[in-house]
């Protein structure tokens, strides 16, 4: 049997989708998430002491349901719940997959590695086997079929709720996020000082934008570090990335490389940002972000 | 409060990766090495919490003898001991990691209050060793940590959740896996890099052991054909550029 782990995360109905494509599968569902049309069998996890993620409880239930193959998203809850799957049974976990093929009693994988700039293919044998879907590897679809919701209770002791969640604090309201926002104004080493992202801020307030930085702008401590893109802090995919005075190392297009258009504003034309870019202005971010800000205020922005 | 903190060393990539014509590894004939990122975070959260409630701190690393480099730097940015499981250079893999850390772990003369891992190395991207090490050892353990406190023996940890944050409390001992931005690591000074120099590193030869994961071969994806339009130099770019933030459809008006 393929299981499929699913929570609120929306990254639960692509990795759904992507074991849909591996033989059928039953979804074991945390809290409230609806599959409908995703998977044929769900099973809705009920116990009077899971109104809270609770990691060990999560991976308990995983392996009281017997499977022959786990699938997860490729979150922090995820991994973590798989993790714990892995140890307890003693078998390997391949993690951030992008594609999976039954050979024989094997599945053959690829993998991210290095945020995603580097691709494993990998053979995973043994039983259960292990996997979390990489974000956006697929796009979610429901697969056309009714969906038969049965509740599942799982025999849970005190030793799997060590470790829980035990309050919450929700996010401010207001500000724009970078995972979600429609635009995002980046700004790397080239902005110059912390004081230089003011131009930034007052481009990204005129298009409702989120600002961001590299992870050497958040080492330096121009910005704080939850502003940072790249594989060590936010992966956005605006519909418009501008990119300001970044140079485009590995470490930050990693995080940038799902900006469906990206705009470059950099002195340097071979800066390797520039290759991904789909726009690109050469000249100095200084001067070009004022005249842009000059220029959409003449619009009337 | 006595303290592990467990490291991985990582080539500095940067703008691209080449592989080495058996495409079994990065060829890293140009490239520098480092703590990987999440990782030097926990160095530098295990000296503020031996800082704050006293006791000692361990760096502990399974790679090649060169690896002694980023114990330094640990050593050199304030922890106390070092000790390198020894390998020939070659990856190895989740488990087989974890289980030289746990026989090591165990074979320390001082049991841990509290071990630090990060949360995914930069390079392989496995997301459980330290999972595994703390199943093994029996201690509770939560991952992706950005922020900890430590008040009566108990410890708070939070983790970043939809733009707010999940909070978690664990008795100690206990093993937390952390992100970077939990902290912003200091420099190593230039008498702590002098005292690295000279400190002894403890060294171990971990057993290696097969893995039902097996690669066959790392891939550089193929880069995304982007045509660039240049939209000329300097500020005379300003109309072009509101052109097509129009065009996107991202002006009000």
């Amino acid at each position: 049997m393929i299981l499929c782990l699913v929570d609120d995360d929306p990254l639960s109905l692509e990795a759904l989708t992507f074991a849909s494509r591996l033989g059928d599968v039953e979804a074991v569902v945390f809290g409230e998430a609806a599959v409908d049309g995703y998977v044929a069998r769900a099973r809705h996890v009920l116990h009077d002491r899971l109104d809270e993620y609770a990691p060990a409880a999560w991976a308990q239930t995983i392996v009281e349901l017997e499977p022959d193959v786990v699938v997860a998203p490729g979150t922090d809850r995820g991994h973590e719940v798989l993790a714990r799957v892995a140890a307890s049974l003693g078998v390997p976990l391949a993690a951030n997959v992008v594609e999976a093929e039954a050979d024989g009693d094997a599945l053959r994988i690829t993998r991210q590695r290095w945020g995603g700039s580097l691709l494993e293919e990998a053979n995973l044998t043994g039983t259960p086997k292990l996997l979390t879907v990489a974000a956006h590897a697929v796009e979610a679809r429901p697969a056309g079929v009714a969906t038969t919701v049965e509740e599942f209770t799982p025999t849970l002791g005190e030793e799997h709720f060590v470790v829980r969640v035990t309050r919450r604090e929700e996010p401010s309201s207001g500000a724009v996020r970078l995972e979600t926002a429609r635009v995002v104004v980046g700004g790397g080493r080239g902005v110059g000082s912390k004081e230089g992202f003011e131009l930034l801020e007052e481009l990204a307030s005129l298009l409702g934008a989120a600002v961001g930085g590299s992870r050497v702008v958040t080492n330096l401590g121009w910005r704080p570090h939850s502003d940072q893109v790249g594989q060590t802090g936010a992966r956005i995919a605006p519909d418009l990335y501008i990119a300001c005075g970044v140079s485009g190392a590995i470490q930050h297009i990693v995080g940038c490389k799902s900006a469906k258009r990206i705009l470059v504003i950099n002195k340097d034309q071979n800066a390797p940002i520039v290759s991904h870019a789909d726009w690109a202005v050469i000249g100095d971010l200084h001067e070009v972000v004022p005249a842009i800000v000059a220029e959409l205020r003449k619009n009337g922005a | 409060m006595n303290v592990l903190v467990c490291v991985k060393r990582v080539p500095e990539t940067g703008a691209r990766i080449a592989l080495t014509p058996d495409a079994q590894e990065i060829d890293t004939t140009l490239l520098g090495f480092t703590i990987s990122p999440h990782e030097e975070c926990a160095v530098e959260e295990a000296l503020r919490i031996a800082e704050a409630h006293g006791g000692s701190t361990t760096v502990m690393t399974l790679g090649p003898a060169a690896a002694r480099e980023q114990l330094q730097n640990a050593l050199a940015m304030g922890i106390d001991t070092a000790v390198l499981l020894e390998t020939d250079g070659g990856d190895w893999s989740a488990e087989a990691t974890a289980a030289a850390l746990i026989e090591a772990i165990r074979a320390r003369p001082q049991p841990f209050d509290l071990l630090l891992f990060g949360n995914e190395a930069a390079d392989s991207g496995d997301y459980q060793v330290g999972v595994r090490v703390a199943h093994a050892l029996g201690v509770p353990c939560v991952t992706g940590i950005k922020g900890i406190t430590i008040d009566n023996g108990r410890l708070t940890a939070r983790r970043e959740a939809g733009g707010g944050w999940e909070i978690f409390e664990l008795p100690l001992p206990a093993l937390v896996t952390v992100k970077e931005g939990i902290n912003l690591p200091r420099y190593a000074s230039l008498p702590g890099r002098l005292r690295a120099k000279k400190a002894m590193i403890e060294r171990i030869e971990p057993r290696p052991r097969a893995s039902a994961l097996k690669t066959i071969r790392l891939v550089v994806p193929p880069e995304q054909e982007t045509h660039v339009e240049i939209i000329g130099g300097g500020a005379d770019a300003a109309p072009r550029v509101v052109e097509v933030l129009r065009d996107l459809g991202l002006l009000a008006s």
